[in-house]
């Protein structure tokens, strides 16, 4: 920077913003919000003269770093068993970060004050960097760590896996719909705000326990540009704020985005924490403490909780219900499961857990072995080949879950699953704020207001049904999951990578084809979908059907 | 005396051998993303980090999109813009229970075979621009330090007061409500990832004169730095350019906005003030530091921006399927957007009189813009619009 200041700098620049004289810019996007237009300040206060020179020594740390890594050799000490995981975490990021970008015009129009979009300018590109730094990352660990595949295939695997499905709503929900719903509300505000600091902040911290700190150089390069991101995100908050005719749809959007984000990143960067890791020192932070702390102390309740005197309606029984979630009912426990009772429908090895493990989820999750012990203890024996299937087709007390067609994570909270039948099918949800969100929120009016620029739900959104009556071994070749010995699959339910104690297509031919729950439920009459429902209800925890006496 | 030792709590390194070659198995040596086809014969570092970002449902997408708007669609429609590459004509592949997921063989249409022949991304992107605005600060300190401005005559001060100022609303508004608008809209992650730079390039250049104008307030006594809103407001030499600038931002189309100002306007009207006027005119001025601010966006554009959009349009006229309809299309934006660069460029005549020291003739540069065009649309594969010789 010159000797001008940045504030006189950026005092200048306002000077840039003119309003149209002969033709009004083109207004391709709505909502149901209202603003006034008044006077803003640019929250950023950044100009780019000083924005690009910081950013490029950010660079040069990262790449710097990266470079450290590869003739440090940091792969000989990374834990196969966390970087098996970043093959899913690194396959969904890039999109969501790039989302972010394509988010920003939606509030040109929305929020008439130009004084922001400059904020908004400078968050479009840093989202530019962040979807290729974090690409270029994912294509470093190809290069260099033991095993690529599931890194070699990523962009084309996200896009078919129902894993990535799930967590690609954490990028389609902020380019659609509402503006301000999905550009502010849903990105900026829960989002970034709230659900950063577990993605970028805690994530890190337990890659660099397992060997590997290009993760953390990379995410905290990332999450500096987020903590403005956070800025643009409140400034357009406090706008609508100060229109009451605007507080409905802010109650309205808190909830389905704090409920989404829980859903969705829970369910992720919780199984990553506590199932991706060695590190098993009964002192450091489980998942649930840094939710705590993180997103309870640090959001909830330091950042969302000052807002309610501006007359924000706070989600606090939502809040209070993800804690319970998390704390009581496992929830971070039974993704985990799922994802490894389904390992062979994915692109990454799911390792089993150890006595070490069981003790230290014993320790910090009182009660863990009970419910959970058993199952990954028939996890761990069904891991190689032995002459029997894949867990998914044994009987070990577990009921294959339906599909939430909200979240479109599972109803693995057996008691909280709801149905409801929407546009003639009968659909399940995971609790009942997913089915609030897809029968009442999502729709052309809200509790009686019109809201026709409210987006919709679409899609496919159960993957078991697009593959209903299929034989595995064509579902993992269909969707692309097999190495190029056109025979060896790439998940596997272990680390070896010995040939011989790795599961192929010939195993899985002989299992029994892949039934989508929800086509059998929809094939039942009302009296058997809701006999049906009664007994799933009382299934669980840890996916036990429900006792045959129930 | 030392308080004893406690052991810290700290993961403890392990040794786990999980570098690339340490074991043969399969995939152990596919150490490339296998999901798309590079441009040239090897992937490149570009095209790694860009390409497949951005889904479609006509390949890899198999459950299709999951948000829509309010009418129900969600994603990147194809028709957000009316050219075609070859494939789009295809439906989406249909989903039903049992229908498996796969879609179409990759790329499953022309769109998908742009490359930005600039190869941005974050790493370059910065760095170029790191690069611009540190040498654009050393020149504009090294005019302050040998009070290099006292050599501009009073005309010129004048000049760059309104006029290069008033260039810098034409940047910004160009730079956020066209491309920033843009990238929003084309159909893969390469277009878009191409137009998020060149909205910052022009977002740049727009606070570049802006501060550029601050300096040369707190250097030249006389030099008024607010001159540059009157002049874009109501000087009627800058209300065609205003006008047509503005109907830019107006367009719905994403590729006919991202033509209309990077093939017609930037040509005829942006490289016909910056670089036959400015350029021309500021040495015999006295100044030698505004072409050195001027260049830098001037080089932006005519060697970056330009490139990747003649890239961009290059496919879509030689396409082998659409390639006579995208040319008629495009015609058709010819026509409509000449006439109007034309008009605003004619508007801007008086300004070649207000300086000294006179730079080439009016005509002379609106020529030299005009046989530019051509060649551009030349190596598009179109034809000049019978309203250039207007």
């Amino acid at each position: 920077m010159t000797r001008q200041s940045v504030a006189k700098a950026h005092e200048k620049i306002q000077e840039l913003a003119w309003e149209p004289l002969y033709h009004e810019p083109v207004s391709q996007y709505g909502t149901d919000y209202t603003f006034s237009k008044a006077k803003k300040k640019d929250p950023l206060n950044q100009v780019l003269r000083s924005d690009f020179p910081m950013q490029e020594e950010k660079d040069h740390r990262v790449y710097g770093a990266a470079d450290g890594a590869i003739r440090g050799n940091m792969f000989r000490q990374v834990q196969e068993r966390w970087l098996e995981w970043q093959k899913l975490f690194l396959s969904i990021i890039p999109l969501p970060e790039i989302s972010a970008a394509r988010a920003m015009p939606l509030l040109f129009n929305t929020v008439p004050n130009p004084e922001l979009h400059n904020g908004q300018a400078i968050q479009m590109i840093d989202e530019v960097r962040h979807s290729t730094i974090q690409q270029n990352l994912k294509r470093l660990y190809m290069n260099n760590y033991i095993d690529p595949a599931g890194f070699n295939s990523s962009l084309r695997n996200f896009q078919n896996d129902y894993c990535g499905t799930i967590g690609r709503q954490f990028a389609e929900g902020f380019i659609t719909g509402d503006a301000i719903t999905a550009a502010s509300i849903y990105l900026t505000i829960v989002a970034e705000t709230a659900f950063t600091n577990t993605l970028f902040v805690a994530m890190p911290a337990e890659a660099a326990a397992n060997g590997d700190y290009l993760l953390p150089t990379v995410f905290h390069s990332v999450q500096s540009d987020e903590s403005r991101h956070i800025s643009n995100g409140y400034a357009t908050l406090l706008m609508a704020l100060a229109d009451e005719g605007n507080h409905q749809l802010l109650e309205r959007d808190l909830r389905y985005a704090w409920w989404n984000n829980h859903r969705v990143v829970d369910a992720a960067i919780g199984t990553f924490i506590e199932y991706g890791t060695k590190d098993r020192r009964k002192d450091r932070e489980s998942y649930a403490e840094m939710w705590r702390r993180w997103i309870y102390d640090d959001y909830y309740r330091s950042y969302l909780v000052p807002l309610e005197k501006y007359g924000l309606v706070i989600p606090h029984d939502l809040i209070e219900e993800s804690w319970n979630q998390i704390w009581n009912k496992g929830y971070v426990h039974e993704v985990a499961q799922f994802f490894c009772t389904g390992w062979l429908a994915n692109y990454w090895r799911m390792d089993p857990m150890t006595d070490k493990d069981f003790e230290w989820f014993e320790y910090k999750y009182p009660g863990w072995y009970d419910k959970y012990g058993k199952w990954w203890e028939n996890y761990a024996r069904l891991s190689t080949p032995n002459g029997h299937h894949p867990i998914v087709a044994e009987d070990v007390d577990y009921q294959y879950p339906h599909r939430c067609w909200t979240c479109m994570v599972p109803c693995l909270v057996r008691e909280d699953m709801v149905m409801a039948e929407v546009d003639g099918q009968m659909r399940t949800y995971c609790h009942e704020a997913c089915r609030w969100t897809d029968v009442e929120a999502f729709r052309p009016t809200y509790q009686g207001r019109e809201t026709p620029n409210m987006g919709q739900l679409i899609g496919k959104r159960e993957w078991e049904t697009l593959y209903h009556g299929w034989n595995w071994a064509d579902v993992v070749s269909d969707m692309g999951y097999v190495r190029d010995d056109g025979h060896t699959l790439v998940a596997q339910p272990h680390l070896n990578l010995d040939p011989k104690k790795m599961w192929n297509l010939d195993h899985l031919r002989r299992m029994p084809p892949l039934q989508s729950p929800n086509v059998l439920l929809n094939e039942m009459t009302p009296a058997e979908q809701q006999a049906f429902h009664a007994n799933y209800i009382k299934g669980g925890p840890a996916g036990r059907p429900a006792p045959a006496d129930a | 005396m030392t308080a004893p030792t406690v052991e810290r709590s700290s993961p403890k390194p392990e040794f786990t051998d999980a570098e690339a070659g340490a074991k043969e198995f399969p995939d152990s040596t596919l150490r490339h993303y296998n999901y798309y086809t590079p441009q040239k014969r090897k992937q490149s570092h570009y095209e790694d980090v860009t390409v497949e970002v951005q889904p479609d449902p006509r390949h890899y997408l198999a459950q299709g999109w999951l948000y829509g708007f309010s009418d129900g669609r969600g994603g990147y429609p194809l028709d957000w813009t009316v050219l075609k590459a070859w494939g789009v004509d295809r439906g989406d592949p249909e989903r039903y229970p049992g229908s498996g997921g796969k879609g179409y063989e990759w790329p499953a249409h022309g769109w998908h075979e742009f490359r930005d022949p600039n190869e941005e991304w974050e790493l370059t992107f910065y760095r170029n621009n790191s690069n611009v605005v540190r040498q654009i600060n050393q020149n504009v300190d090294t005019a302050r330090e040998t009070k290099a401005f006292e050599q501009w005559n009073p005309n010129w001060v004048t000049f760059v007061e309104r006029n290069v100022g008033a260039w810098m609303h034409v940047e910004h508004g160009l730079g956020l409500y066209l491309f920033a608008n843009a990238q929003r809209r084309a159909p893969t992650n390469m277009h878009n990832n191409a137009i998020s730079v060149n909205s910052m390039h022009r977002i740049r250049f727009a606070q570049d004169l802006a501060l550029y104008n601050l300096t040369l307030s707190e250097e030249i006594e006389s030099f008024d730095g607010t001159a540059h809103v009157e002049t874009w407001n109501e000087d009627p030499a800058w209300q065609g350019v205003r006008g047509v600038a503005e109907e830019l931002t107006a367009i719905d189309d994403w590729a006919e906005a991202i033509f209309a100002a990077n093939i017609v306007f930037e040509p005829l009207i942006g490289e016909l003030f910056r670089s036959q006027l400015v350029q021309q005119a500021s040495p015999g001025n006295g100044d030698f530091v505004t072409p050195t601010v001027v260049g830098a966006g001037e080089w932006d554009y005519a060697s970056r921006d330009l490139r990747y959009t003649k890239a961009m349009f290059e496919l879509l006229t030689n396409d082998k399927e659409f390639a006579d309809y995208n040319k008629g299309i495009i015609d058709g934006w010819l026509s409509n957007w000449v006439p109007k660069a034309l008009t605003a460029a004619r508007q801007l005549q008086p300004l070649w009189s207000q300086p000294d020291a006179k730079p080439p003739r009016f005509e002379d540069g609106l020529d030299r813009a005009k046989s530019r065009f051509s060649g551009i649309l030349s190596d598009l594969s179109l034809d000049n619009p019978k309203e250039l010789t207007q």
